[in-house]
């Protein structure tokens, strides 16, 4: 759920990145944390074990500039990956605007994605959401490994309602403006219907 | 409505500043250091006092991570939720509280207060505090019945948007 602020004139939104397990969802913030203006960012926190598995959740606010005389601020999370942090993911989707779907290209990992996403639906409607009715995009990252399942797989299997999708190495940043842009602009595009 | 899933929580200046007067208040009968309110979703709505060198958009967020985590440790041993958290350091400490169910107060203060004053003077806040929240609803919820909501989104077009991503 979005946040107007007509004192200050912002609009805060919440947009949560989901996906198995080093899928590479934190990657995708890092990447879009090194490449953003300082003024533009705020700080990034990550709240990981040891190993650097995501625990609770990260967190990235961006600023991306004005429209109509309204800062437009969005605010990133990831969800810990790994299955048994269910608990965490749940309260993670609390109050989102919009979901990006990271997708792990590799072979091996197809069921996990599949299982991901099936979680994700279950959460969301926990909450009292659809995500059939959420802006919502969905990412196939890892593009640059070997032993990868094709994007028409992918597509068949994890995006059949033909939502906006994209080929993404966040590594090496492929993709990662592409699939932020194109769930803030589903958003905003959101806020619009129900203005 | 506030608190709803389908449209977004809306603040206006003449709530906003309600809202600080009464944290103003509150920061100077507690004798606390910094005082802020979050919305449950993690986005920062006022904040008061010795603000400049805190970094209070991921005091928001984690404050929000917090009691959301807490809130689930409540389910897991039959509470609804536990409406006030205390944390203690060596030299500030951090009383976290639920106000009308929706937001949430944070109160830093060091030696120079006391935890019982503040739990008193918290008790207070939160009361006027849930008073401005239930007008800001109802409010919200008139504005948006009349079609007088002059949401910024309304006439927004196309063009808008991709300048953003510029």
């Amino acid at each position: 759920m979005s946040f107007i602020n007509y004192a200050s004139r912002e609009i805060n939104c919440k947009i949560v990145y989901y996906g198995p397990g080093l899928c590479g969802k934190t990657t995708n913030l890092q990447y879009i944390y090194q490449k953003t203006d300082p003024s533009a960012k705020g700080k990034m926190i990550s709240l990981a074990t040891e190993t650097e598995r995501t625990l609770f959740f990260d967190f990235l606010p961006l600023a991306l500039g004005e429209i109509r005389g309204f800062k437009t601020r969005f605010h990133l999370y990831t969800v810990p990956g790994q299955v048994f942090y269910d608990a965490s993911r749940k309260l993670i989707l609390k109050g989102v605007d919009g979901v990006v779907f990271v997708a792990d290209s590799q072979e091996e990992r197809l069921d996990a994605n599949i299982e991901s996403l099936e979680n994700l639906k279950d959460n969301l409607e926990e909450q009292g959401y659809q995500l059939e009715k959420l802006p919502f995009v969905v990412q196939y990252n890892k593009r640059d490994l070997p032993n990868l399942t094709s994007v028409e797989e992918l597509r068949e299997l994890l995006n059949p309602d033909a939502v906006p999708d994209f080929e993404a190495c966040a590594t090496t940043g492929e993709g990662v403006f592409e699939t932020v842009k194109a769930v803030a602009k589903q958003i905003l595009l959101e806020l619009k219907k129900g203005a | 409505m506030f608190g709803s899933h389908s449209s977004p929580f809306v603040m206006y200046e003449e709530e906003l500043q309600q809202i600080t007067g009464v944290l103003n208040k509150l920061l100077r009968e507690s004798n606390s250091k910094v005082i802020f309110l979050v919305d449950k979703n993690g986005q920062l709505i006022a904040s008061t006092g010795e603000t400049e060198h805190l970094d209070t958009t991921s005091l928001a967020s984690l404050t929000a991570g917090n009691i959301a985590a807490t809130g689930g440790l409540a389910k897991l041993i039959g509470e609804k939720e536990f409406s006030i958290l205390f944390h203690e350091g060596e030299k500030d400490n951090i009383h976290i509280s639920i106000v009308a169910q929706r937001v949430i107060l944070v109160v830093i203060f060091d030696q120079r207060s006391s935890l019982g004053l503040v739990r008193l003077r918290v008790k207070k806040a939160s009361d006027e505090l849930a008073r401005i929240f239930k007008a800001l609803g109802e409010k919200a919820e008139r504005l948006e019945k009349s079609g007088q909501s002059q949401s910024p989104f309304a006439e927004i077009t196309d063009d808008d948007i991709d300048n953003l991503f510029k």
